[in-house]
């Protein structure tokens, strides 16, 4: 299959990106500063986020579509409000995690973000639930970018004036050279931000504004050391279908509402889970010293049994640190449990801790 | 001191007396990234030439690292240990790894120079 590119595929070559795969598309994993100053300078000033990969779903309908969505999403969506996102997951029956999704509700409908890996077999386990009753559209016209940053506000609305009136998790249409762009506050890293979804024609040209204003690309690679402080899941490593909502410690996401009567796929396996807790749970751990242990890293307790893995670890460049997700035993989930991480052969000693590792700055009440 | 000798696996090396020194090249830390923990063979140690005598990881991964000759290790370099990123800083010079005391100098001989290396690197580069 040939690799896909996204519109901004020429700006990232200008920028000297180093290309890797993602999910079939030709992506920026980095550009010529490196790793630790593009997580640094997302930190401290503002970092623009080429996310065009990911899916982008506009589902329209009448009344019934949010009865219907109902039945598939654990959220209260009759009670959200216009133009308000919420973080949910598209489930199996046994509440398996086939995507972590954000979804808006915007005029007339809903919008859903997907990831690039899940996309489009979301497209199909949706069309399929809800039949052919509404117009759904996973729009390939779309570009998606992302600026995060503490800067990012400043720097956006000199370009789009007013959107620094959205609170966190909201989102509105604005105009752009003539064209509509939804934008959302929101983000993957930890940082106050935005997303912008807008027409794949004009993509470059807007980003080359913001680069003017003094936002600069940002690769996969910080992305992902971004979102690990912030203590945030990446599907295919923190969540998959063999993981549920209530294991991945995102109960949080699951509306209160929607627990006492349940109605929605997987409900059932998620109700008895939040009464009777899940045997493995999500857990921040920090390794002591500079050991860095990756993703399939063995967790152990003191007498040699396995008691985990790990799902994602790095260095933080933010904590200055080896910081890392995984699960474990529900016995050995509190924080400062001591564990045991095989690295190289060796174990080496390692801390559960709270989560986020990088606490967030997000903007509420702006209105 | 000897002329700096390359490896297939991006180390150099120099020979002082019968002491090697050996580390990484430049264009080793440039493919491998902000390298963020470095481990270093213990002190005292045997090596083999062509075996693994270290790690260092990047943000991206983590990567063995070979010693191009054989000895035994008389000295490591705690410094990059303690701040890795001094690795990116000054591959060739200050970040140096380890040092080996030779048993046979005639391993030298198959290594690369300077101009063979940079041919290499650049060829294996593309």
């Amino acid at each position: 299959m040939e690799i896909k590119k996204t519109s901004l595929n020429k700006l990232h070559q200008s920028n000297n990106a180093k290309f890797v795969e993602f999910a079939g598309y030709e992506m920026p994993i980095q550009y010529s500063k490196g790793i630790i100053e593009e997580h640094k300078f997302t930190r401290s000033h503002s970092g623009i986020f080429d996310v065009s990969h990911m899916g982008q779903l506009f589902i329209y309908g009448d009344e019934s579509l949010t009865k219907e969505l109902e039945k598939i999403f654990p959220l209260d969506l009759k009670n959200l409000k216009q133009n308000c996102s919420k973080y949910s997951f598209l489930m199996n029956e046994n509440a398996g995690i086939y995507d972590d999704l954000i979804i808006t509700k915007i005029d007339k409908g809903y919008l859903i973000i997907l990831n690039a890996a899940c996309k489009n077999q979301d497209f199909e386990i949706l069309s399929n639930l809800l039949g052919s009753k509404f117009k759904m559209n996973l729009d390939n016209n779309r570009s998606l970018i992302a600026i995060q940053g503490p800067k990012s506000v400043e720097i956006l609305n000199s370009i789009i004036n007013g959107v620094d009136q959205l609170n966190f998790m909201t989102g509105n249409w604005f105009d752009f050279d003539n064209q509509k762009l939804f934008v959302t506050r929101s983000g993957y890293t930890g940082e106050d931000g935005f997303e912008i979804s807008i027409s794949n024609y004009k993509a470059e040209k807007f980003v080359e504004n913001l680069i003017e204003k003094g936002a600069q690309l940002i690769g996969l690679g910080a992305r992902d050391t971004l979102r690990l402080e912030a203590g945030l899941c990446l599907y295919g490593h923190e969540l998959d279908i063999n993981k549920t909502p209530v294991e991945a410690n995102l109960r949080w996401a699951i509306s209160k509402s929607r627990l006492s009567n349940g109605g929605f796929i997987g409900s059932k396996k998620i109700m008895n889970q939040m009464q009777d807790g899940a045997s493995q749970i999500r857990v921040g751990i920090k390794p002591e010293g500079r050991l860095i242990a990756r993703e399939k890293t063995k967790i152990f307790d003191d007498t040699d049994k396995q008691i985990g893995e790990i799902t994602s670890g790095t260095f933080g460049p933010s904590v200055n640190g080896p910081i890392a997700m995984g699960y474990v035993d529900k016995e050995f989930s509190k924080v400062d449990t001591k564990i045991l991480l095989e690295v190289r052969g060796k174990k080496h000693p390692a801390n559960v801790c709270a989560l986020p590792f990088y606490k967030k700055n997000y903007v509420k009440g702006v209105n | 001191m000897s002329e700096v000798k390359f490896s297939k696996e991006h180390e150099w090396i120099t020979l002082e007396g019968d002491v090697a020194t050996i580390g990484i090249t430049k264009h080793a830390t440039e493919m491998l990234g902000d390298i963020v923990f470095a481990e270093l063979p213990e002190k005292g140690s045997n090596v083999e030439k062509d075996g693994t005598a270290g790690v260092v990881e990047s943000t991206k991964a983590a990567s063995d690292v070979y010693t191009p000759v054989s000895g035994e290790v008389v000295d490591t370099n705690q410094a990059i240990v303690d701040d890795p990123s001094k690795i990116n800083e000054d591959p060739e010079g200050s970040a140096w790894f380890f040092k080996l005391k030779m048993k046979d100098q005639s391993e030298m001989d198959s290594l690369m120079n300077k101009e063979e290396y940079d041919k290499f690197a650049k060829e294996s580069a593309s």
